[in-house]
């Protein structure tokens, strides 16, 4: 059923998109995707929001799943959002992008929109290529900001290079780096809440389970300090016993690298860099992580960067604001003592 | 259980350990000169094939682990590497140096490679570590209505064709079934690639590899995105050392930062 679907999108002229959007300069339109989750609105995505509207012109955003009436609801208040578009079907509750693809091309195409947008998260990342090549559309992967209406900019070679793109395409599919753009906020908007359509495609793919680390702590992705440990905590009961009390001491997040995720230190979900999260917080504390260029892809634009290691010569601190060089095992009890009495 | 054809595209790109400098027209990244290997992730994707095959872990059998690579002649390396690991054969779509095919066009050049090679099965590494786009094997599953599960940790294959994957996702992981044929990119978790042992060098030299060009498979390089400008990244200046504990606390409360 997934296979005619996806075939009649395909099959269908690129020219009814063309004649609903005769000009782009004249009918710039953007369609947000938000992220919901057991009909819980994720405010990370709200990052699409403020990207749209750096576009100018009409925004409207997305939700799909079962039961997201009050999701849309809440969404609706953000100021400057024209419509809410919400599809009520618990088939899309896990986001899978076998039906949510179709889906959304549906509603792009209906909208006529110039400009799709979703956070590069594991969400964004699954689906909207996917939505791109239903479109035949060249996506833009992870942007960091918006120098017109068809220029982006966005980090290539592990951020060590930073790429000016102009897109040619009718119908733009853009993934955003989150931290480039701080969340739309839930205020007194007034957006109207709309039923998008369903094609009700059916998924080729099957949810079976998942397997979420819980944590009482700040998500890692949005907080505004992460204490990071790597390979020189040792194990998993160091860095438990030495990180932690940090991360809690500062109401932080807590990071690792590869070196101290491969180790089996920390869960792979508080892998930071370039194959991991990117983060960019107000403070962001390395500690017994030497700084390669995988690592500082993913923290590199953090606003102050502290770090804690005992190899003088460690590449982290050519990028660190503060460094202190010492046996961590002595130095983080200490701060996280420091920290807490004053 | 349906027998795999695996299809496994790979990328030749620099080095990860190479630090990328960007060129003096600001058109690109530098490359002459620098060290190349097999994008880490495909490393993956193909050690994972093999392991499919050595484990016998799909009920069905391996039958054929094709590697293919588009890109100037300096590809056919990586491709003969991934045949040293274990790929059977090899397909080099030969694209000209500063020609490089974006995602979109290279899933259209798959679509047209698993058609004709009769695929099952594509593994691909979820990005490639230059552009760090993160989009062909999504966009290729789009194009051939075929399932897909990203960011692979685990690869357990069932009976009749079903296929459970476990996926990395923010803040944790998820499994998904699908049936074959199907996508899977590679996450690094998947395994850890092994080295081509010196005898196993010398007999990929042996293994077939077949020249192709884009025409052949009815693929223009018809590009949507322009370069306007590749620049560095603004740098960022170390602010020095301190002493001891309470020079980190007193230098972070002057940044603002405690």
């Amino acid at each position: 059923m997934f296979a005619v679907a996806a075939r009649r999108t395909l099959l269908r002229p690129r020219s009814a998109l063309a004649t609903s959007a005769p000009s782009l300069r004249s009918f710039l339109s953007s369609l947000a995707i938000l992220e919901q989750r057991e009909g819980q609105l994720n405010h990370g995505s709200l990052s699409a929001i403020t990207a749209a509207q750096k576009l100018g012109g009409p925004v409207h955003a997305f939700v799909a799943g079962g039961g997201v009436k009050s999701v849309a609801e809440e969404a609706a208040k953000i100021d400057g959002v024209e419509k809410i578009i919400a599809v009520d079907n618990a088939a899309y509750d896990k986001g899978l992008p076998e039906n949510y693809a179709p889906l959304l091309v549906e509603n792009i195409k209906k909208g006529g929109y110039t400009h799709i947008l979703v956070g590069h998260t594991a969400f964004g990342k699954s689906l909207m290529p996917r939505v791109a090549a239903l479109l035949d559309s060249q996506q833009i992967s992870d942007i960091t900001s918006i120098e017109s209406e068809n220029t982006f900019v966005r980090p290539i070679y592990a951020g060590n290079a930073i790429a000016t793109v102009e897109s040619s395409d009718a119908t733009k599919c853009i993934t955003i780096r989150g931290t480039a753009f701080p969340a739309a906020e839930i205020a007194s908007g007034t957006a109207t809440i709309e039923d998008g359509v369903d094609p009700k495609a059916e998924s080729a793919s099957e949810w079976v389970s998942e397997e979420l680390a819980k944590s009482d702590r700040p998500d890692l992705a949005t907080a505004g300090k992460v204490v990071s440990g790597g390979r020189g905590l040792k194990s998993k009961e160091d860095f438990d016993k030495v990180m932690l009390p940090l991360a809690d001491a500062l109401g932080a997040a807590v990071g690792a690298s590869r070196a101290a995720v491969d180790s089996g230190y920390a869960d792979n979900s508080l892998q930071v860099g370039q194959t991991g999260k990117v983060v960019a917080p107000q403070l962001y504390m390395a500690v017994g992580i030497s700084g390669a260029i995988q690592h500082l892809a993913g923290m590199k634009d953090s606003k102050v960067i502290a770090a804690i290691n005992k190899d003088a010569d460690a590449p982290i601190f050519q990028v660190a604001d503060v460094g202190l060089v010492g046996d961590l095992f002595e130095k983080v009890p200490e701060l996280t003592e420091k920290i807490k009495s004053s | 259980m349906s027998a795999l054809r695996i299809l496994v595209p790979i990328k030749r790109v620099i080095d990860y350990a190479v630090k990328p400098r960007v060129n003096k027209a600001q058109t690109a990244v530098e490359t002459a000169g620098v060290k190349h290997s097999m994008n880490p992730f495909d490393e993956l994707s193909v050690e994972e094939s093999v392991r499919i095959r050595e484990k016998k872990s799909a009920p069905g059998g391996v039958e054929d682990i094709c590697v293919i690579s588009a890109g100037p002649a300096k590809a056919q390396d990586v491709l003969r590497t991934a045949m040293a690991m274990g790929a059977d054969r090899g397909i080099h779509v030969e694209v000209k140096d500063g020609d490089e095919l974006e995602p979109l066009a290279v899933a259209k050049l798959l679509k047209a490679t698993v058609e004709k090679e009769k695929s099952n099965l594509v593994i691909l590494g979820k990005q490639s570590i230059d552009d760090d786009a993160a989009q062909t094997g999504q966009m290729l599953a789009g194009l051939l209505g075929w399932p897909q599960a990203t960011q692979a940790s685990k690869v357990v294959f069932g009976e009749g064709d079903s296929v459970e994957v476990t996926k990395e996702v923010d803040g944790g992981s998820e499994t998904v079934r699908a049936k074959l044929p199907m996508i899977i990119t590679t996450d690094l978790r998947l395994n850890e690639p092994r080295y081509a042992s010196l005898p196993n060098i010398m007999k990929a030299k042996k293994k077939p590899l077949v020249k192709m060009s884009l025409s052949d498979l009815g693929i223009n390089n018809e590009r949507r995105l322009k370069i306007v400008k590749v620049t560095e990244p603004a740098p960022r200046q170390g602010g020095g050392k301190v002493e001891d504990v309470d020079g980190l606390v007193s230098k972070l409360k002057e940044l603002g930062a405690l």
